[in-house]
């Protein structure tokens, strides 16, 4: 536009030459990998951050590779005389009251456990930020239908829900049945969460210098809202992950969980539940691997949480 | 404001119609006759089977029973259980147990995980962060029943401090043992938000600008943090508080409060379709409410938040 | 903020510890002053029916009828049935009785009890409009149909306390049948409104409701002493209240607690430690439940035939019934020798054929192979289905689990989330797999366990089992007055389905229980349920 116009003619310096251009340019211009990349160098620099990572890695290559770590089979050859049996050298946490392998169950109950766990997850974060996102940005008309819509799912408790779903669809009881049951009824915590809290961010400062700026609201939304909005719905999610898994052994106590032979820690806790005086160690095991596993899912999110708010990142 | 209320409650009606019609869809569909139940092992006679079935409309198509309900409910009549008893005297038998049962409950997981978190969030990174990161972590990664049973076993058989289950008439000293095991759940879910809520807080300016003023941390840290720090919080333990009316199914169970949850979750095993619906009736009506009420806390909390449009 | 870390760090500690306990708990109490107006607390469960004798099928509604009213008899401690209302029951072909009721009874609302209260009573319960659950229970009586309102023509009054019963064909069982609830009386103000009679009834029992509004749905049910009742059930105590709990669980926790004198069920979780919390408070004893599970002869390789036959035995033979009940009930059950129950006059241990009830693995792996030399079993699957509501995982899970280590096939449980859904799919014939049966009985005597089970086309025989031989036995132990020679009957009929194993027995139930310091003389009935009349309250 500068080229066809006689500088001369300009009271004002022309654009290309203005230093805030330039400024404004990387700002704007710049991919936004930017913030993960600047979170990425922080991350890295940070013994939680290697310590989950070391974890979940562990507990993923135990999820896919089961056969590595346990040669004993988790449900063949059962001997009710070992029942609730202490540890051998070959069944080094001891035995089930059915009598099977505690460890070895542990160990092929990790994909179900942790496939629940994400399934879950990823089910209520998209559905969440999708939802939260649009309701609490935009507001309006499409808040109430939004917030409402949520609500419906919200109003009916999950964990009753999952009764009814899994009892519906009692002839599938498998993974992606229960994470289904689970999950469909519980998003809406993750999107009233985000949408309360970019209730909060989209009347910030920084917002409105990018509306000056003329940036388009959908940008504004996903460039500079969301990211700045979405710590709480890590720290939920992450917690919710553990909850997810949790949540399976509760639908195994009230009786419509996975089926026995699908080896789950949620199914070993709840069948466990009933020797709780009597062989606590039974119970131990699994709820031990879990808290692990739920420990460093939080510990990442905290981590990924920080590394993501900037603000946070310049205090240290 | 008032135009804001008014429309909230409009949209309340879809909501309602939309929850009671996901719920007995989901009753409906559920395989197996609730009447053959009540006759235990044994089969019964299929003419009288027929008759019964007449008398619950469960030989109707879903839609016509869906609608005989909530035109009942409309009418003010909620229909009978199968043991006889009308169901508007269970719903107003079991909603103040719960209710208040909830209440106690959000007071212990707010107060408790409000201070908590604070405080994590103030001393970020220090023992106090870490150790409170692990108990709420035991308390997420066991099972309700787990934490239940334990607490009763400990409570209230070893120790003897608390009643092993509720009495009669839900007073407020045999509910506090299962408030407690209520609150233990999401007790972490508001450690943790507060804490990564006040973490943010205290970077923003005006807290920065309080410390430049001058002003004491005794009084920045209530005024200007905690109060700015609250909105995700209180967000949550609003919905949660819609969990605890009739999420409380399995603690209920444990500790024999006759409230809503075990009622619900008894009536939705059954099969008894006016109960389920109306229930979720009444449910969806008192969670609605809170909802409203908390949205215009956000204004209260956050001056920015505004609903006058 | 000190002492809230110190709270919660208790907290945590005091959760890390309770897993490593197994200790015995202190059951220190209060107690309460002694005398025989004591109430008593026991545990029920809400009844799920109004409380109508003829419409109350469960125990829960049950233990209640059976406390408020009383019938021409009663069931004594050993299953004896003992003369309560009646004053004569007499028959001369077990075909029609005459029945003579004592004079000058009342029920406590003043309405007499005599022949007109029973008859009418039974008339209302057998009447198809009435939908009333018990309903069957007449049907041997003449004039009773399943399909139309017909009224009971075989019902007589002869004078005020005089009535005669006519059957359609003879039932020497029927006199000890008499003492069910079913056959229970009705006041005649029972009958201007049976809604509001069922929430607040009006008996001429042992009690009576302590108001009108003493039945608190979901929390309790209080019953004091009826003065006016002379039976042989007279209270020694004050009263009792029935307190409704969800789950066994919470029963029994609160019989640790002090807060429950009578407990009838303890829960699975405290099979490994309610003798040792209990000491000689506990009771285990058999009772008059039989468990089994049916293979359905509509099942590919288990028709009526050679091959099934063998599967069948070899599948008996393959379960270690006393490991399991060992290991799994802790001695809560008591491994099955036939198809009734120890706690039945005439069972017998030592029936011809009750080996195949043996774990046998060389035997069972035997007739395994015979079958297959018949027809090839392949990988088919073995399922026992189980509704997973009702604390059933743990057993089929073993059972599944000793078929599977002896026979070498696939085994293993089925569960269906709700009762209603498992009994839908066993009624109409949908269910493919063989299924978890269960039979309490009605009154204490064996065709009880066979008939409605066994007999071509009975109204329970979910597994369509037919075979002429055992419905002519069954029919000849009926017919016959003599008790003796009834049993005798029963016993060569149980024969044939040690043969053919129409169920495959498991294991009788026990009734397990305990009582509180404070109270003592408590017994169980031949049913499972507490004489609550006997126990006293110091």
């Amino acid at each position: 536009m500068s080229n066809n116009t006689p500088s001369s003619n300009h009271f004002v310096a022309p654009l290309e030459e203005t230093p805030l251009v330039a400024i404004d340019a990387v700002k704007v211009g710049d991919r936004p990998s930017n913030l993960w990349i600047d979170a990425w160098r922080d991350m890295r620099r940070r013994p939680m951050f290697w310590i989950s990572a070391a974890i979940i890695l562990l507990v993923l290559i135990v999820a896919f590779f089961p056969n590595l770590f346990t040669q004993v089979p988790p449900n063949d050859n059962c001997q009710l005389s070992n029942s609730n049996g202490a540890p051998t050298g070959e069944h080094i946490l001891g035995f089930t009251k059915q009598g099977c392998d505690v460890f070895s169950r542990i160990i092929h109950g990790t994909s179900t456990s942790l496939s629940v766990g994400i399934i879950v997850v990823i089910l209520t974060t998209v559905l969440g930020i999708l939802f939260g996102m649009f309701a609490g940005y935009y507001g309006g008309w499409l808040d109430s239908v939004l917030s409402r819509a949520g609500d419906i799912f919200f109003s009916i408790p999950y964990i009753l829900a999952a009764v009814v779903i899994m009892s519906v669809f009692s002839a599938y009881r498998n993974v992606f049945v229960i994470s289904l049951a689970i999950g469909i009824f519980a998003w809406p915590a993750t999107a009233r969460v985000l949408r309360a809290e970019i209730l909060r961010v989209k009347n910030s400062d920084f917002v409105m210098a990018a509306q000056a700026l003329g940036v388009s609201r959908f940008r504004i939304l996903i460039r500079h809202v969301l990211p700045n909005s979405i710590a709480p719905v890590i720290v939920v999610t992450t917690i919710s992950l553990g909850a997810a898994i949790v949540a399976e052994a509760t639908l195994s106590f009230l009786g419509v969980g996975l089926p026995n032979s699908t080896m789950s820690w949620g199914n070993d806790i709840s069948q466990a539940q009933t020797d709780l005086r009597t062989a606590p160690q039974t119970l131990i095991y699994p709820s031990l691997a879990l808290s692990i596993t739920v420990l460093s899912f939080i510990m990442l999110g905290e981590v990924i949480r920080d590394a993501l708010d900037p603000k946070a990142r310049a205090q240290r | 404001m008032a135009g804001y209320i008014f429309r909230r409650i409009l949209q309340a009606i879809p909501v309602l119609l939309g929850t009671t019609f996901l719920i007995y869809f989901m009753v409906f569909a559920m395989p197996g006759d609730p009447l053959l139940a009540l006759f235990g092992d044994k089969t019964p006679n299929p003419a009288l089977l027929e008759r019964l079935r007449q008398e619950y409309h469960l030989d109707q198509p879903f839609i016509v029973q869906y609608f005989l309900y909530l035109g009942g409910i409309l009418r003010g009549d909620f229909g009978t259980s199968f043991s006889g008893e009308p169901v508007s005297a269970i719903l107003a038998r079991t909603f103040p147990v719960t209710i208040r049962l909830a209440i106690m409950a959000l007071f212990i997981e707010f107060v408790g995980g409000v201070l908590i978190g604070l405080v994590s969030g103030l001393r970020k990174g220090k023992l106090f962060d870490a150790s409170a990161l692990v108990v709420s972590l035991i308390f997420i990664s066991l099972p309700i029943f787990v934490i239940a049973f334990v607490g009763q076993f400990i409570f209230g058989i070893q120790l003897g401090w608390a009643r092993t289950t509720v009495s009669s008439g839900a007073p407020i000293q045999d509910l506090i043992l299962p408030a407690f095991v209520l609150a233990s759940i999401t007790f972490a879910q508001i450690v943790r938000l507060t804490r990564a809520s006040v973490i943010e807080t205290q970077s923003l300016d005006f807290v920065r600008t309080a410390y430049g003023k001058g002003l004491t941390r005794r009084r920045i840290i209530p005024v200007h943090i905690l109060r700015n720090s609250l909105i995700p919080v209180v967000t949550y333990a609003a919905t949660d508080f819609g969990v605890l009316l009739v999420g409380a199914t399995v603690t209920e169970g444990i500790f024999n409060v006759p409230g809503v949850g075990r009622t619900l979750y008894q009536a939705i095993i059954r099969g008894e379709g006016p109960t389920v619906v109306s229930f979720v009736t009444v449910m969806v009506l008192i969670y609605l409410v809170v909802n409203l009420v908390v949205d215009l806390l956000y204004g209260l909390l956050d001056p920015r938040i505004r609903y006058v449009k | 903020m000190k002492i809230r870390r110190l709270g919660i760090g208790a907290i945590a500690l005091a959760a890390a510890s309770a897993l490593a306990l197994s200790g015995c708990a202190s059951g220190s109490s209060d107690t309460p002053t002694g005398s025989s107006s004591a109430v008593i607390t026991a545990n029920g469960s809400e009844p799920q029916n109004p409380l109508i004798p003829t419409n109350t099928n469960e125990t829960g509604g049950g233990r209640i009828i059976d406390s408020l009213f009383a019938g021409l008899e009663y069931y004594d401690a050993t299953g004896a049935p003992q003369l309560d209302v009646a004053e004569s029951i007499d028959t001369d072909d077990s075909q029609t009785f005459t029945i003579k009721i004592k004079p000058d009874l009342t029920f406590t609302n003043g309405d007499p009890v005599d022949a007109q209260s029973f008859v009418d009573a039974w008339q209302y319960g057998a009447l198809l409009s009435n939908e009333q659950l018990n309903s069957y229970f007449f049907e041997d009586i003449e004039g009773f149909s399943y399909d139309e309102d017909s009224p009971l023509t075989g019902l007589k009054v002869v004078d005020p306390t005089t009535f005669t019963v006519t059957l359609k064909e003879p039932r020497a069982d029927f006199p000890l049948r008499l003492g069910y609830s079913a056959f229970y009386p009705l006041p005649k103000s029972a009958y201007d409104d049976m809604d509001a009679f069922g929430q607040a009834p009006i008996g001429n029992g042992p009690y009576k409701l302590a108001s009108d509004d003493a039945w608190q749905h979901n929390e309790k049910i209080d019953l004091v002493v009826n003065d006016e009742y002379t039976g042989g059930r007279k209270p020694a105590n004050g009263g009792v209240t029935f307190v409704f709990y969800a789950s066994q669980d919470a029963a029994y926790a609160d019989l640790l607690g002090g807060n429950l004198d009578v407990l009838d069920a303890v829960p699975d979780s405290a099979f490994g430690t309610y003798e040792s919390d209990l000491g000689d408070r506990a009771v285990n004893q058999p009772s008059a439940v039989f468990q089994s599970f049916t293979i359905p002869e509509r099942l590919a390789h288990f028709g009526n035939d050679e091959e099934g036959k063998l599967r069948r035995a070899a599948l008996s033979m393959a379960i270690n019934r006393d490991e399991i009940t060992d290991v799994i009930f802790q001695g809560t059950r008591t491994p099955a020798s036939d198809f009734t129950s120890p706690v039945i006059d005439g069972w017998s241990d030592s029936l011809e054929g009750a080996d195949v009830l043996k774990y046998n693995p060389d035997e069972a792996k035997k007739l395994w192979a015979q079958a297959d030399a018949i027809s090839p079993w392949g990988d088919t699957k073995f399922q026992i289905a189980y509704n997973s509501d009702g604390g059933h995982q743990g057993w089929v899970d073993a059972v599944s689990n000793s078929i599977k280590n002896t026979l070498g096939i696939d085994a293993s449980g089925a569960p269906y989330p709700t009762f209603a859904e498992q009994r839908t799919a066993i009624t109409d014939r949908t269910i493919q797999t063989a299924f978890r049966t269960g039979w309490q009985a009605d009154y204490p005597g064996l065709f009880n366990f066979l008939g409605p089970l066994y007999a071509t086309n009975a109204s329970s025989n979910d597994g369509d089992y037919s075979n002429p031989d055992f419905d002519a036995l069954l029919q000849a132990g009926s017919s016959t007055t003599d008790t003796a020679e009834a049993n005798d009957d029963f016993q060569k009929a149980q024969e044939i389905l040690l043969k053919d194993l129409p169920a495959i027995p498991l294991w009788y139930s026990n009734v397990t229980g305990g009582s509180s310091e404070s109270v003592s003389n408590v017994e169980f009935g031949w049913n499972s349920v507490p004489l609550y009349y006997a126990v006293t309250k110091s």
